[in-house]
């Protein structure tokens, strides 16, 4: 029942800590001048009016002279209001406004549209991180100031220390131009699952997981040669068990407690962490559309968005100290 | 009483040690007392991976610091025609790895093209005029991207004209080489504009082909006049300056012809120029910038700019502003951290509230917001506020951590009962001791400071590059567009950028590792 509790109140906290976050994002993006690019065979009327429908401006008159556009604005708080009813009772998160490709398109449709790409590279950036990471990482642990140990500890700072606009760039040009094995840039299009678009993947799907698997590695040595100091393993190899059975089911299992939930703040951390990667590669996800609504003004866009990393950041805080809670019975978070 | 006060007159001499053998004294210690920045020095330097990092930063910081003041270009420089330059050392000059040159393999139309441009100026774009020929016709060779450029067309005022022709006398160096005449020219709209094709040339399957002889070599089809015109001299140019070899009078149709150095255009005159030559010239006679010959170290971008000068400002750039922006950080986050574990209680409950839900924001939100409402004002001022406003927490943290840590501590106790005012017990007593974890944490922000403002640079929410600044992001962004034809351009930048972290990360490691006196000793 503790854990419930404490679980209740992190996310109230976190909660709470999300709507004053997004209120000033929201008053501070309502206080900006609303821009409206209209090109070849667009038609600013329909803009204006869609704004006026969506309750941002009032009272939008066309000088037919000068062929401008003047409106009121509606004060911030109605504004909100408006907002704030338009997402809980239908879902609606605003419409495209200024990005050429979704003009006129819910927003919340869009988002979704771009998710798949990114979560899946995550996810395969992480299925392919973590067991090379935790392997890297245990066999430094049990070979600890042999060779082996000294090569993957300059492996893992290399690693780590090279920033993820070069790792990208590195293999970008070594395995995508020189080497021919992959494409420049991610396939467009829907079908996720066909082999050309998991090729295509594979450059940031490679640049995001060589960062992490140098996380794991270190996390997991460090954890790992200290775990394998007790005096329990004693016990248990006393036992009979073999090393292997020793490392895996008594060492490991107890460096998990700290391993795990770093894996799964770095899954969530990567989430959006990738926007450098994303673009770099083309990948049509979310953060090339954070990207588009950053640099066409499409304040629909860039709020949701916003609010979406704001979200999965906070939720990657607190995602650590729960899990250490359920992983490891002894711990008890948030007790006195 | 009365008994001490019996041996009152005796003389400090009557006086001795009944035992002189093993007479010991409180002696004073020796050695030297090793204080806490001391011993943290001692153990920094037994780092040998640390000392390393730490020689690479000074030495990018001397990077940053002298280069721009010593290369030739600026900032704002570029030069079209000099786009993609390779990088070029002049002690490589006569080896094929940093001499300017790349690897070619063409077929004869395009080799041809170039080594004619040799043929003509005597500077040689096919390096040395060195090829190899397979037999299916694909010719091998190394391209000067100095010399490329070969001869171009420029409009030049008359008295630009005389000025050039002046220089030529002057110098003994050729620049202006006969003209060809418009109607010589291919068609081609591609080419038409070409100094290069100073030779016959014909369509071919709608395709500009080059004429060859029937050796196979190409014919010259240099503008010329006969002498009677000249003795006219109505609106012909009078170039009196270097003529190409045979120019002074050859025979032709039994009447002595020169040839035509100049085309007299309204606003002047059009004259074939050697790009290399002319771009010595014009720098160190007309635009008497300091620049001499081209030449770029580090190769130059898709918009001609020299990179080691873009490199080393952006750079020096990235570090003031990195420095400035950890030292408003440091102070804001330590009297502010200080505060907050001082007092404890409710104000650091408050405290901790704002601080939880600040560094909550992610900055990339931040950035834009200020950026949209920033608009007008320096790109490099939102950069800042966006860094300071979130950039302070990790710093008040640690300083705070701290304070909880040695607030309740017996000296501080002992102070306080003495009568220490609140500030000489928070900065006088508690402060040096966040001290350690302030400087290892001060030389991490420096490094992630770095690579946030490449990365926002690098993505174009912020652009730096105005004027006589640039960033190192911006440079990676260009260098990306050009990664399968140029690699150069983006791996300078990025070299710089990992090594800068990389080196960073040691030095913090071993810093982070001096000032934990828990580790003293530990290394033996």
């Amino acid at each position: 029942m503790y854990m419930f509790k404490y679980v209740m109140k992190r996310l109230g906290l976190m909660i709470m800590t999300f709507s004053v976050i997004m209120f000033m994002c929201f008053v501070l993006i309502k206080l900006l001048p609303i821009t409206v690019t209209v090109q070849m065979g667009q038609d600013a009327n329909v803009i204006i009016h869609q704004l006026e429908g969506r309750g941002y401006i009032q009272n939008a008159v066309m000088d037919p002279a000068t062929q401008t556009w003047s409106y009121d604005r509606v004060p911030i708080m109605t504004q909100l209001g408006i907002y704030l009813k338009k997402i809980f009772v239908n879902g609606d998160f605003g419409i495209g406004v200024n990005i050429p490709s979704y003009r006129g398109r819910p927003v919340l449709g869009v988002f979704l549209e771009k998710i798949p790409p990114t979560v899946l590279i995550n996810v395969y950036a992480t299925l392919i991180g973590v067991p090379i990471g935790l392997g890297l990482g245990i066999l430094a642990a049990l070979k600890k100031n042999k060779w082996q140990d000294q090569l993957i500890n300059i492996i893992i700072i290399l690693l780590i220390s090279m920033p993820s606009i070069v790792m990208g760039l590195i293999i970008q040009y070594f395995l995508c131009f020189r080497a021919g094995w992959f494409p420049t840039t991610m396939n467009s299009g829907y079908e996720y699952f066909t082999w050309s678009m998991f090729r295509s993947m594979m450059p940031p799907v490679l640049s995001l997981c060589l960062g992490s698997v140098a996380g794991y590695a270190r996390f997991t040595r460090a954890e790992l040669s200290e775990v394998l100091t007790n005096e329990f393993m004693l016990l248990a190899r006393t036992k009979g068990l073999t090393r292997g059975q020793a490392t895996l089911r008594h060492a490991m299992r107890n460096s998990m407690v700290v391993i795990f939930p770093s894996i799964l703040s770095e899954f969530i951390g990567v989430l959006s962490g990738s926007l450098i990667i994303e673009s770099m590669f083309s990948v049509p996800g979310v953060g090339r559309l954070y990207l588009d609504s950053i640099n066409s003004l499409d304040y629909d866009f860039f709020m949701m968005l916003s609010g979406f990393y704001c979200l999965v950041a906070l939720l990657g805080g607190i995602v650590i100290d729960i899990s250490y809670g359920f992983i490891d019975p002894r711990i008890r978070m948030g007790a006195k | 009483m009365e008994k001490t006060n019996m041996y009152d007159g005796i003389p400090l001499e009557k006086f001795e040690f009944a035992q002189t053998e093993d007479l010991t004294h409180d002696k004073k210690p020796e050695t030297q007392p090793v204080g806490y920045l001391k011993d943290a020095m001692r153990r920094f330097a037994k780092n040998k991976g640390a000392i390393v990092a730490a020689v690479i930063i000074v030495l990018m910081l001397l990077f940053a610091i002298i280069v721009p003041f010593c290369t030739q270009y600026t900032v704002a420089y570029f030069d079209t025609y000099y786009a993609y330059t390779q990088p070029k050392c002049k002690l490589f000059e006569n080896t094929s790895f940093w001499d300017g040159c790349r690897e070619m393999e063409t077929n004869q139309k395009t080799f041809t093209y170039y080594y004619a441009m040799g043929q003509e100026t005597g500077h040689n774009a096919v390096k040395n005029q060195e090829y190899t020929m397979t037999e299916d016709g694909v010719y091998r060779y190394r391209l000067d991207t100095y010399q490329m450029n070969g001869v171009v067309y420029k409009n030049l005022s008359l008295e630009e004209y005389q000025a050039l022709q002046e220089y030529q006398i002057e110098t003994g160096i050729q620049v202006i080489y006969p003209m060809v005449a418009k109607r010589d020219r291919p068609t081609a709209a591609d080419y038409e504009q070409d100094g290069n094709i100073y030779y016959e040339t014909e369509e071919k399957a709608g395709k500009t082909q080059i004429k060859y002889d029937s050796e196979g070599n190409i014919i010259p089809v240099y503008s010329s006049y006969p002498a009677s015109i000249m003795e006219n001299g109505v609106g012909l140019d009078q170039y009196n300056s270097i003529r190409v070899e045979g120019s002074d009078g050859f025979q032709k149709d039994g009447e002595t012809c020169y040839y035509n150095y100049a085309l007299v255009t309204p606003s002047g005159v059009q004259v074939r120029v050697n790009y290399y030559e002319y771009y010595t010239y014009y720098h160190s006679r007309v635009a008497m910038d300091g620049i001499g010959n081209p030449s770029f170290l580090f190769g130059t971008t898709g918009s001609g700019k020299d990179i080691l000068t873009c490199l080393s400002s952006g750079a020096r750039f990235s570090f003031i502003f990195a420095i400035v922006v950890a030292v408003c950080n440091l102070i804001v986050g330590a009297i502010y951290g200080s505060i907050a574990g001082y007092y404890g209680g409710r104000i650091d409950l408050v405290m901790e509230r704002i601080t939880d839900i600040l560094s909550a924001i992610p900055t990339m939100v931040v950035i834009t917001l200020l950026k949209l409402h920033m608009g007008g004002s320096s790109q490099a001022l939102v950069l800042f506020i966006a860094f300071f406003l979130t950039g302070w927490i990790g710093m008040g943290h640690r300083t705070r951590m701290q304070f909880y840590r040695f607030k309740n501590q017996e000296y501080v106790l002992s102070a306080r009962t003495l009568g220490a005012s609140d500030r000489r017990l928070m900065f006088k007593h508690i402060f040096p001791n966040a001290i350690g974890t302030l400087v290892t944490a001060f030389a991490l922000v420096i490094p992630s400071m770095i690579y946030s403002e490449t990365s926002f640079s690098y993505l174009g929410i912020i652009n730096l590059a105005t004027g006589n600044i640039t960033s190192v992001g911006t440079l990676i962004a260009a260098g990306q567009a050009s990664l399968a034809t140029a690699p150069f351009v983006a791996m300078f930048p990025s070299v710089f950028l990992a090594l800068l972290m990389l080196s960073f990360n040691l030095f913090g490691n071993g810093l982070r590792d001096a000032f934990n006196p828990s580790l003293r000793g530990s290394e033996g």
